[in-house]
């Protein structure tokens, strides 16, 4: 086995516990979305669906925003695809340590989120497979256990913004982005991702900005050094 | 099928697309060695990314609003070593109370 850059998480189980903290947010955001579903005209067995098969919170947020303002189908499926255009390259990142048959492969990226790729994360550039099996399993136990919650209780639970919870993803990304800032080209591409980000916001439609940031892991490339485990 | 069940299923289909493309084509090989370097960064690239937008942005504009406090206290939180649900904790109170206040 290799060893852990980072803690000794590396079963099916350390994936699961590691992302509580994770589920506790999403659940919360799972009933925002199943509220805002039913506004926008998506059914009950529609939103839950959607959860339980795109599983990614910003892309069904943007699809229902669309439906509810009276946009089409293809603007909503659009603006989905657009933000999770980013999950091409974290695929791809995970890919070597993906084993197993094509269904176990196909299987396994279903469960990629932001929060599970983040709490994956054994070294540079190394993954642990159980962890984000776990943990994704824990992600989308708990979106769609929310998306029921929110589709069946209406807007009795309100707005998630009145208790601040809207600076809970922020958050939580600072948490899984620490660990990850040991090295110094490591810091550089997460001042350049930022960076690149915020610059794009006002000029391009969300989504772009998050996709654009993976540029600066290009930084990797310079002067042949290589990104090596501690 | 009505318009609402199409966007279920075809951003569906679209985002497993996205994420399985790698899995499925290149699953259990190692990656070429710039694409191994270029990988290893795109945790931190990402995360800062979205710290960034979660905080900062509201649609296509930059504002500095409460979250930006809330996001602020829990990083400090972070730094001192706290556990990631403390931080999660003092963003969402630190964001409701500077929206009181």
């Amino acid at each position: 086995m290799r060893r852990a850059a980072h803690g000794p998480a590396r079963s099916y189980g350390d994936g699961a516990r590691r992302a509580v903290p994770v589920a506790i947010a999403v659940l919360a955001f799972g009933i925002t979305f199943g509220v805002l579903a039913r506004e926008a005209g998506i059914g009950p067995l529609a939103a839950i669906l959607m959860s339980a098969t795109t599983l990614a919170g910003s892309a069904q947020f943007a699809a229902a925003s669309v439906l509810a303002a009276g946009g089409g189908a293809s603007t909503a499926v659009l603006a989905a695809a657009l933000l999770n255009v980013r999950y091409l390259p974290i695929g791809v990142s995970v890919a070597p340590w993906l084993e197993g048959s094509l269904l176990r492969r196909l299987l396994t990226a279903h469960l990629i989120v932001d929060e599970s790729w983040a709490i994956a994360a054994d070294g540079p550039g190394r993954w642990n497979p159980r962890v984000l099996v776990g943990a994704g399993t824990s992600v989308l136990a708990a979106w769609v256990g929310g998306t029921a919650i929110g589709v069946a209780s209406g807007d009795l639970l309100g707005d998630p913004t009145r208790f601040g919870l809207d600076a809970a993803f922020p958050a939580l990304f600072v948490a899984l982005l620490a660990p990850q800032l040991r090295s110094a080209g490591a810091r550089l591409a997460a001042a350049l991702g930022a960076t690149i980000a915020l610059a794009l916001v006002p000029l391009s439609a969300p989504g772009v900005p998050i996709v654009a940031a993976t540029a600066a892991a290009l930084v990797g490339l310079r002067s042949g050094r290589s990104e090596t485990p501690r | 099928m009505s318009t609402a069940w199409t966007v279920v299923v075809v951003t569906g289909i679209v985002t497993l697309a996205l994420k399985a493309a790698g899995p499925v084509l290149l699953g259990g090989r190692p990656l070429p060695d710039p694409v191994a370097r270029f990988v290893a960064l795109l945790g931190p690239a990402l995360l800062a990314a979205l710290v960034a937008t979660t905080t900062l942005a509201s649609g296509t504009r930059l504002v500095l609003d409460a979250r930006a406090v809330g996001v602020a206290a829990a990083a400090l939180a972070v730094w001192r070593r706290a556990p990631v649900l403390l931080a999660v904790g003092i963003a969402a109170a630190v964001t409701a109370l500077a929206r009181v206040v």
